[in-house]
């Protein structure tokens, strides 16, 4: 009975433990939240006298964003469809900013202040190719401008208050590409300039109130016309030519089109035929650019062209800033040895060369954005946004950076987690109270915050000494395992080390300059591992990074590997391979010096061992036997699973290279199967326990297998997305396969089931989410998987005093039995993004997470996808903690890890375990980052901060009272006892 | 019948007011291969400020399919799609704060233009596509204001209770015990020398 009572009492707190919460004030504690933009690849600046300075960007990240200018912060932030790819960018009012995107059909109009998008308007797009997004500042119709929005031979024209299409006309000109709309001063008459194929030119007058086409022209070309242009005055551009050896210099005046030809070689006698237009908008220049240098050509007169300037290395232009009517400057940034030269010329007239001091690890400058202020005494200042190699923005003003984002965060690809140092001694340990009176004072806030007596004022105090405290920002190691370091890996090939404390960079390291000035012309990195984690016999060796990419776009390119110390970010080795990567195959085995082994398979199928070390080909050797590799090659529709074997099949004599022996293959019909998602178990997990007790002390043996892979397939029809099969055309299968043997362990088909499919497998089990298309919601299924062939073996005693025969290994030779238990339930959203957590020992029960399409994270406790969750449970059954069955997984807005933050276009969540078993980090990645540290089933094994010392020492003060007391009553007592 | 008449009348409805303010709405509605599906976004604050939205909410997407499309909410509500092909789709929306149910959006192909609603969560049929929170979502776990009785609860103030019982019925037994037996029960005691409260319980017994 007493024994029933504990269980009861152990649910209810389990039960009051089934949701990851955390109160208001706790926000920051334990959590980071960091926002970014991406890429910048358009800015407009706001020029407004008064008031915040702001410029908008739209980058590659599909991000639009309001930054202050004086500190960089994020004003707002909008993070676009993925199919929706911001084209251009405009302001327009002073109050609007115009984005045109999806390739130039949709126009919306946002609010600069805010951000609320004010109105969004569709334009009818047949051909979408060049798109020009143009607004007229001078057509008052009213207190309205107009926008044009050109694409092809199609122009609409909105306005801007109400998105309202005012007009629209489709020049219908087979193969007409509009390049150029402008409208002179004062007038009524918008002109559109175009290349009809590549042989004519054309132009056409429009009235700007009503679109009605006035008057057009054409006039064939004497030279085949490319599509780059540059425009070099609102009546006139320049285009390059086919062969990109002669210039055409076409003038659009009164109507009528001249042109002249003018060849590269005339301005310059070594231009070679490879001249590339930059597509500049600077008044009476253009820009060439040649494999070897950058020039500046002035336009004179009428067809006179004149060199002004040509420089050896290549710099980046800004586009032109009208400065006055008859002012334009422009800004050219050059590098010298260890800063960069930022050059402000106005009119052709240099008049602000400064030497910027820029951190080598930000690379080379990639584009620049200009932009003036008046100083006090009426002259021009000029600061400019650089977005140099690594995607990271800086502004520069007065020959220094102003401030700097780390815009390349966002697009992070890939993360790790490593350690810190270890704590030497000697170095002091952060002063965390310094007298007995302060620690006092502490915590009797801290009491006052928890009986809910404390003030705002005390909040805030609370808040503050709780980030001070518990020196969270150290580097080093501490013994709950919390402080680490998160490396990663962006977009641009920089890595990052995160401190989990607080977000900051520790360190960072762009690898790919260094590369490029060896044999690697265009190094793109493809993936990080860890290389080294020391454990306890090699605690002097720094734990280090690998990072392996390819040098150049193709697959056959020849790879490369990096190997980065985790402590300092330095480089410690770099290999140019003469080998192509197909993958990296990290191996569960570690040289003498704790360097982990991984294959590299490279695209003829040899795998070549790394470290090169004999120890390293030692380890290897003798473990050959039993390792496999499997390819999962989704275009055909196959799994194959590999065994390696010494030597090469080119019979090269290197004793590190391995060939592959196909052992099996799995091939799923094509006419039917389509795989779509696989996923398998983390290699780092650790599972505490291979026997579930059931209820009735039977025993269920978990049929644990790191060669377990699940792979999901849909009927061909419905590989699109949602609306686009129905229910009776589409189907999921899934499939749990021995990557040793290749045999299917369990196959289930979902008919009406569609994809997209997210799925995480762990210990026993794989849960995956899909979409049903009968009930037309989303489902997520649970399957586990049971080793029947030891089921027999229940004697729970032997089990419990460890006197189990648990010597039988799991093995993929054997062809246990096995069994399943699956069930499904339906799920609210649409899925993002899943994982799991993971802790040290795998004692703590699991949590979900998953990232939905609100860009939230959720914690989901695995007991609500238990399979065997029943309708009634029964008594027993409840004491084990089944929860009654319910059709849909409940969403419990507190177990949101995110809270009220958003991870703006997530796309991963990593979790790594704590020293502390109750104790998982959580990663999560997009555009932004957010990192929290959550227990799954509460910190059972330690005191939260939430804990009142002083509560207790009243207790125990009241307790030595009571005792003091209580003594001295019997004392009396006995005294008159005595009396008596 | 007559439901999804009137739900083709609202949705017309609902076209016919953002026309007003978009006209291309009505350019793009029925022509080329797709179909407009037109909505609104009800969220509480907007009904009572208008059409000023806070900061949050102009972070509101509608999201089309799963992240096909995504839109966002103009500052009445509206939201629309263009070119959605005939079929059936699912309509989310993203507000934090709110949690709204997804939406199951069938486009007939055989009576262009008809679209029939309903929400995914309960099976509601709507008769216009007006969307509203399903309910307010509240993140952080609320404090429990102070009371007597959570820190009675508190393993601290669990202590002190029982210390206080020791203190008031342990004396209150000793009176019921006869003066004889407590005398040997002190004998014993004194035997012992360390008084345990299992000898007490077991000598009364």
């Amino acid at each position: 009975m007493e024994a029933r009572f504990f269980l009861r009492f152990l649910l209810l707190l389990s039960l009051l433990s089934l949701s990851f919460s955390i109160y208001e004030d706790q926000v920051g504690l334990a959590d980071w939240h960091k926002r970014y933009i991406g890429k910048v690849k358009h800015a407009v600046f706001h020029a407004q006298k008064t008031g915040r300075r702001r410029v908008v960007v739209s980058t590659e990240e599909n991000a639009i964003a309001s930054l202050d200018l004086r500190t960089g912060d994020l004003f707002w932030r909008h993070v676009l469809g993925k199919n929706d790819v911001v084209d251009q960018l405009s302001l327009s009012l002073g109050k609007y900013v115009l984005t045109l995107s999806s390739r130039g059909s949709v126009l919306r109009a946002w609010n600069l202040p805010d951000g609320q998008m004010v109105w969004e308007t569709i334009l009818q797009v047949s051909n979408p190719t060049d798109l020009l997004l143009h607004v007229l500042g001078n057509v008052k119709s009213g207190r309205d401008s107009l926008i044009l929005a050109c694409n092809g031979g199609f122009i609409g024209a909105v306005s801007s208050i109400d998105g309202v299409i005012v007009w629209k006309k489709e020049l219908s000109v087979d193969g007409l590409k509009l390049k150029h709309v402008f409208q002179p001063p004062e007038s009524d008459t918008i002109y559109a300039i175009g290349f009809i194929d590549t042989s004519q030119i054309a132009l056409y007058h429009l009235n700007a109130k009503t679109g009605e086409l006035l008057k057009h022209a054409t006039q064939s070309s004497p030279v085949d016309l490319s599509s780059e242009i540059s425009v070099i005055s609102i009546d006139s551009l320049v285009v390059l030519d086919s062969t990109r050896s002669s210039l055409l210099l076409i003038k659009f005046t009164d109507g009528t089109i001249t042109h002249h030809h003018k060849p590269l070689s005339g301005i310059a006698k070594d231009f070679s035929d490879t001249a590339e237009l930059i597509p500049t908008k600077l008044n009476d220049i253009f820009v060439v650019k040649t494999p070897s240098s950058v020039s500046f050509v002035k336009v004179k007169g009428d067809n006179e062209l004149e060199l002004i300037e040509k420089s050896d290395q290549t710099g980046i232009v800004s586009d032109s800033l009208t400065l006055s009517e008859e002012e334009q400057a422009f800004a050219v940034v050059h590098h010298s040895s260890n800063a960069i030269n930022f050059q402000v010329q106005i009119n052709g007239r240099e008049v602000l060369t400064e030497a910027i001091q820029i951190e080598e690890h930000r690379g080379r400058v990639k584009s620049v954005f200009l932009n003036n202020y008046l100083k006090t005494d009426k002259s021009h200042g000029f600061r400019a946004l650089i977005v140099m190699e690594d995607e990271s923005l800086l502004l520069v003003q007065q020959g220094a950076v102003v401030w700097s984002r780390e815009d390349g965060l966002a697009s992070i690809s890939n993360a790790v987690p490593a350690e810190l140092p270890v704590e030497k001694e000697g170095v002091s340990v952060v002063e965390v109270e310094h007298t007995l009176l302060e620690w006092l004072k502490g915590h009797m806030l801290k009491l006052k915050g928890t009986l809910m007596l404390a003030t705002p004022d005390d909040m805030g105090a609370i808040q503050a000494m709780h980030l001070k405290s518990s020196g969270r920002n150290k580097m080093t190691r501490d013994h709950n395992g919390f402080r680490k370091l998160i490396i990663v890996l962006t977009q641009s090939g920089k890595v990052y080390a995160l401190h989990t404390g607080d977000g900051r960079i520790v360190w960072s390291y762009l690898l790919t300059p260094l590369l490029q000035s060896q044999r690697c012309p265009s190094p793109s990195v493809l993936t990080l591992r860890n290389w080294r984690v020391p454990h306890h016999n090699a605690l002097q060796e720094n734990p280090s990074v690998l990072l392996v990419g390819r040098c150049g776009p193709s697959l056959e390119s020849q790879g490369f590997l990096s190997i980065v110390d985790s402590y300092s970010g330095k480089e410690l080795e770099t290999l140019i391979l003469d080998h192509s990567i197909a993958e990296v195959v990290p191996l569960p085995l570690a040289d003498s010096s704790e360097q982990k082994l991984h294959l590299i398979i490279d695209n003829d199928l040899n795998a070549h061992l790394y470290p090169r070390s004999s120890d390293s080909l030692k380890v290897f050797i003798g473990d050959m036997a039993n390792m496999y590799y499997y390819k999962v090659e989704n275009a055909k529709g196959v799994v194959k699973g590999y065994a390696f074997k010494e030597g090469h099949g080119t019979g090269s004599s290197d004793e590190y290279c391995f060939s592959t022996r196909e052992l099996w293959s799995l091939v799923f019909p094509s006419d039917s199967e389509r795989i779509v998602a696989t996923a398998r178990r983390k290699m780092t997990e650790v599972v505490h326990t291979q026997a579930k007790i059931m209820t009735h002390q039977d025993v269920m043996y978990k049929y644990i297998s790191k060669n377990m892979l699940f792979v999901a397939t849909v009927s061909p029809k419905a590989t699109g997305g949602i609306g686009s099969a129905g229910p009776d055309e589409a189907s999921l299968v899934a499939y749990l396969i021995d990557t040793v043997t290749g045999r299917i362990l369990h196959r289930v088909t979902h008919q009406g089931a569609q994809g997209p499919v997210h799925a995480v497998v762990s210990e026993n089990w794989v849960v995956y989410h899909y979409f049903n298309l009968r009930a037309h919601r989303y489902e997520m299924t649970v399957i586990e998987i049971y080793d029947h062939s030891r089921a027999d073996n229940k004697d729970l005693m032997k089990l419990v005093l460890g006197k189990h025969n648990l010597t039988a290994p799991i093995t993929s030779y054997s062809r246990p039995e096995v069994t399943t238990k699956s069930q499904s339930y339906f799920f609210t959203h649409s899925v993002k993004t899943i994982a799991v957590t993971t802790t040290a020992r795998g004692i703590t029960s699991k949590q979900i997470l998953i990232g939905t399409i609100g860009d939230q994270v959720l914690a989901l406790d695995k007991r609500f996808l238990d399979p065997r969750r029943t309708a009634n449970p029964s008594q027993e059954e409840k004491e084990e903690g089944i929860i009654p069955l319910t059709d849909s997984l409940p969403i419990i807005p507190q177990s949101y890890v995110t809270h009220t933050l958003q991870v703006g276009d997530l796309r991963g969540i990593v979790s790594f375990p704590a020293t502390l078993e109750s104790t998982t980090h959580v990663f999560s990645y997009g555009i932004d980052l957010f990192y929290t540290r959550i227990a799954p089933s509460r910190t059972y094994d330690s005191l939260t901060d939430e804990f009142s010392y002083v509560l207790l020492l009243i207790t125990v003060v009241v307790l030595v009272v009571a005792i003091l007391v209580m003594w001295a009553m019997s004392k009396k007592q006995d005294l008159q006892e005595k009396w008596r | 019948m007559e439901r999804s008449s009137a739900l083709i009348g609202s949705l017309f409805l609902i076209i016919s007011i953002s026309c007003l303010i978009n006209p291309i709405l009505a350019a793009t509605y029925g022509s080329g291969d797709g179909y407009t599906v037109a909505g609104r976004v009800k969220l509480d604050s907007l009904a009572t400020k208008g059409f000023g939205l806070s900061p949050k909410h102009s972070e509101t997407k509608v999201i089309l399919n799963g992240g096909q499309r995504i839109t966002f909410i103009r500052p009445d509500g509206f939201f629309s799609f263009h070119d959605v092909p005939a079929g059936t789709h699912l309509i989310e929306v993203s507000s934090m704060g709110y949690f709204f149910s997804p939406v199951r959006v069938d486009i007939s192909a055989r009576n262009p233009g008809k679209i029939q609603a309903a929400l995914t969560e309960n099976r509601r049929t709507l008769n216009e596509l007006v969307l509203e929170p399903m309910k307010e979502e509240q993140y952080y776990e609320i404090r429990e204001p102070f009371s007597v009785m959570s820190l009675v609860k508190s393993p601290m103030g669990l202590m002190i209770g029982f210390m206080v019982l020791v203190m008031f019925v342990f004396p209150k037994m000793m009176e019921g015990v006869d003066p004889e037996e407590m005398r040997q029960a002190q004998e014993q005691m004194r035997q012992q020398g360390i008084p345990s409260l299992s000898s007490l319980v077991a000598g009364r017994s």
